[in-house]
């Protein structure tokens, strides 16, 4: 796998459902076009919901992958 | 208008009818994981549901006429945690405060396994431009007036909930 560049980090470690995905909204909100937030979650809740936020505000999941037992997503601004 | 303009973003049109702390939950989090997907989004809190509109809140929950509810301790070992203590409904009906005891205990879970607070939630959805119109009927019918609830919240009647939820994309009544 390619390795992605991440330009921000966010830990959503520990927090349930709505925090991951408020919390990556307003943090890719923050990035400028074109940048690449990396999150991390521990909400088994997290893979779906990202998946079904990124389908709702066009903003492209690069990735979602499990790292040492943790759910991390690369979410790239698009819009 | 969410439906004349094609490019209008999706909405969600909530009733909240219901002020206890389990029933306060679904409104707000419904609400900021639709903002967080770009959504309009509108709460129209009604009869108990109102009382999510003060300033303070103070949801509490009860176990009592609620036998799903899950009676649990949020200390000690996790298998201790798991436990569900199945107290007669008989015995919690007649102990002083037990509903505060539920409630605390109830709080204490959530924070432990990372739920967020019915206050954070609320000010997520307000900084999310959430409308929190709370139900001119009910203020009148339980002697409430404007200046007991957050300055955020718009009050109006069922007319204007109706033409936000007509153009919704989502409605549901909790």
């Amino acid at each position: 796998m390619d390795v992605i560049k991440e330009d921000q980090v966010l830990d959503c470690s520990g927090m349930l459902c709505p925090m991951p995905v408020v919390k990556a909204s307003k943090a890719v909100k923050a990035l400028e076009i074109g940048q690449v937030l990396k999150m991390v979650a521990t909400d088994p809740g997290a893979p779906p919901d990202m998946e079904a936020w990124s389908r709702q505000t066009g903003n492209e999941l690069l990735r979602s992958m499990q790292e040492d037992g943790k759910f991390v997503f690369y979410i790239k601004r698009v819009k | 208008m969410s439906k004349s303009d094609p490019n209008a973003p999706k909405r969600l049109a909530l009733i909240a009818s219901k002020g206890t702390l389990d029933w306060a939950y679904p409104p707000f989090i419904l609400a900021t994981a639709a903002g967080a997907m770009g959504w309009e989004v509108g709460i129209f809190f009604t009869f108990f549901g109102l009382t999510l509109l003060k300033p303070k809140l103070s949801a509490q929950v009860t176990p009592i006429g609620n036998p799903a509810m899950p009676m649990k301790m949020p200390f000690g070992p996790e298998g201790f945690q798991n436990l569900n203590w199945p107290i007669p409904q008989l015995i919690m009906t007649n102990v002083p405060g037990f509903n505060a005891l539920a409630t605390t205990l109830m709080k204490q879970t959530f924070e432990n396994k990372g739920v967020a607070t019915i206050e954070e939630l609320r000010d997520t959805a307000i900084e999310m431009d959430v409308r929190l119109i709370g139900c001119q009927m009910t203020m009148d019918v339980f002697g409430f007036k404007r200046e007991d609830f957050i300055k955020e919240a718009e009050i109006g009647g069922a007319a204007t909930f109706l033409e936000y939820a007509a153009d919704a994309d989502v409605q549901l009544f909790i």
